[in-house]
């Protein structure tokens, strides 16, 4: 399989996937689920505290699963470290063999399990856009030389489903100007809504990732709606779920079918498996890809 | 101004304790407006302690409490009332209660929490637009602070979380960011969004600042 960036690059329709790495220092699961997805999708994120409930580094998560021969794309938020610490976590992660980032701006502390924590918020993703841009060039953000510079593949995220569209743009231009070459949105039930962004970043020549949730009961697409801002499940899918004798199962057919669908708007599928990792294969033989 | 809201009693109580004969210093400048330390607070907050069984002496309202020669001034005047008490109980800022820390002999205890620089929508009605970071970025964000309006201070563009033009974290707030586009629209100048802003400079702003200038002669 290739790498990440050589089968955006080469045009291959890409899949990739999502690790939430262990409360804990227990690595046997993060570990078994890089085998299980290893050669069945193109690289997977590693998630970085994600929704801001304190986990195990996506740093050494991302080494792990790259012990394990699969590739990872480093998630790197800002909310929990300065610019100094960003930089020196990112010099440290390539020489350490990660490739691919992810930069986001993160969830609020607010949203965790730690909401007295001070949020950081040094830096913005826009900027954590450009300063690795920078770290590629050879510098670091304040233009001292680096003996050894970084050459990451470049991503940040959008979210296609957030209202007003066209301010949300505003974000995803910057990042776009600022360097970043590949895009893996939030989840979106409507593809059609991410092809303004493709459109954009083609003219930068860079690559847009659509994003899919695997749902697996009606009460779960409830909850996205109710929960996840900017994401909706519409009602015809949750009416489908609501219908299915088997819910999982007709999880899969709807992921396999957005799938296909975004097949032919985006360069490729960033897919959430909830937990399901052993579907994957299955979304993506009904997809046909 | 700077909004003050008052601390738990419990709290109040606590650092009070086993000092016999306290006296109370009110601030009529920001605390009397956010009704935590003007002279009716000072009496309201007299009679609470008193009824817990504390020794209150009195108490004293300065015009600016973070005015250390005023504080000093006035509590010259009350000098029979501190002489005669364990410790101060100080109803405003943190400015003010250093005021009078720095000169007291007495150990000076807050009545308040310091909350925010407020702006005055209308008399009791106080909203944070400023959070003071010493480099204003007004002139490039349509008159919106998104340092202050963002709860994850971006300056380059909403976060994935805006909801319906809604913040995620602050329920009922616009996103600071369609706030600023909507504004940038109205006043024509939509393309000055598009650059990128850099990073702020957190070196124009290492606490604690001073400033020293030549007043203005009256």
């Amino acid at each position: 399989m290739k790498s990440l960036s050589g089968a955006l690059g080469s045009g291959e329709f890409v899949i990739t996937t999502e690790i939430t790495p262990p409360k804990g220092t227990d690595t046997a699961g993060i570990k078994e689920k890089a085998r299980l997805l290893k050669g069945k999708v193109h690289a997977a994120n590693v998630t970085d505290n994600q929704r801001a409930v304190m986990r195990l580094s996506s740093l050494a998560g991302s080494i792990l699963i790259l012990q394990e021969g699969l590739e990872p794309v480093f998630q790197l938020t800002c909310r929990d470290r300065n610019r100094i610490a960003i930089q020196s976590d990112l010099l440290g992660a390539w020489a350490l063999g990660i490739r691919n980032i992810l930069a986001l701006t993160g969830d609020h502390v607010r949203s965790g399990d730690h909401q007295e924590a001070k949020p950081v918020f040094d830096l913005d993703a826009a900027q954590l856009v450009k300063v690795i841009s920078t770290l590629n060039e050879g510098s670091d953000m304040k233009g001292n030389a680096l003996s050894g510079k970084t050459n990451f593949f470049l991503g940040a995220a959008v979210n296609p489903g957030a209202e007003p569209q066209e301010v949300q743009l505003l974000s995803f231009q910057k990042k776009l100007s600022a360097g970043a070459k590949f895009f893996q949105s939030q989840v979106v039930f409507e593809p059609s809504r991410l092809k303004i962004f493709v459109e954009e970043a083609k003219k930068h020549n860079a690559f847009v990732i659509g994003g899919i949730m695997l749902l697996k009961s009606s009460k779960m697409a409830r909850f996205v709606n109710e929960k996840i801002p900017g994401v909706l499940v519409p009602p015809a899918i949750i009416e489908e779920m609501d219908k299915a004798n088997d819910p999982v199962r007709q999880g899969v057919e709807i992921a396999a079918r957005l799938v296909r669908e975004l097949k032919g708007i985006a360069h490729g599928v960033h897919i959430m498996t909830m937990e399901k990792e052993e579907l994957l294969p299955e979304i993506l033989s009904k997809a046909g890809v | 101004m700077i909004v003050t809201k008052q601390k738990p009693m419990a709290e109040i109580l606590k650092y009070l304790k086993g000092h016999e004969g306290v006296f109370l210093v009110g601030c009529g400048a920001c605390a009397e407006a956010s009704c935590t330390g003007g002279e009716e607070d000072c009496r309201k907050m007299t009679e609470a302690l008193r009824k817990e069984g504390l020794n209150i002496l009195g108490y004293a309202v300065v015009e600016e409490t973070c005015h250390m020669l005023l504080s000093q001034r006035v509590l010259r005047e009350h000098w029979r009332e501190v002489e005669g008490s364990e410790a101060l109980l100080v109803l405003a800022c943190g400015a003010g209660v250093q005021a009078i820390a720095s000169f007291s002999q007495k150990p000076v205890y807050p009545a308040l929490n310091t909350s925010f620089l407020g702006t005055v929508l209308r008399a009791g009605n106080f909203t944070e637009f400023c959070s003071m970071c010493g480099e204003c970025l007004l002139g490039k964000t349509a008159g919106v602070c998104p340092v202050t309006q963002c709860p994850k201070g971006m300056l380059n563009g909403p976060c994935g979380g805006v909801d319906k033009g809604m913040c995620e974290i602050l329920p009922g707030r616009a996103c600071a960011w369609v706030q600023i586009y909507e504004r940038a629209k109205e006043w024509g100048k939509l393309e000055s969004l598009k650059i990128l802003l850099a990073p702020k400079d957190y070196s124009v702003r290492t606490r604690p600042e001073i400033l020293v200038i030549e007043p203005r002669r009256q």
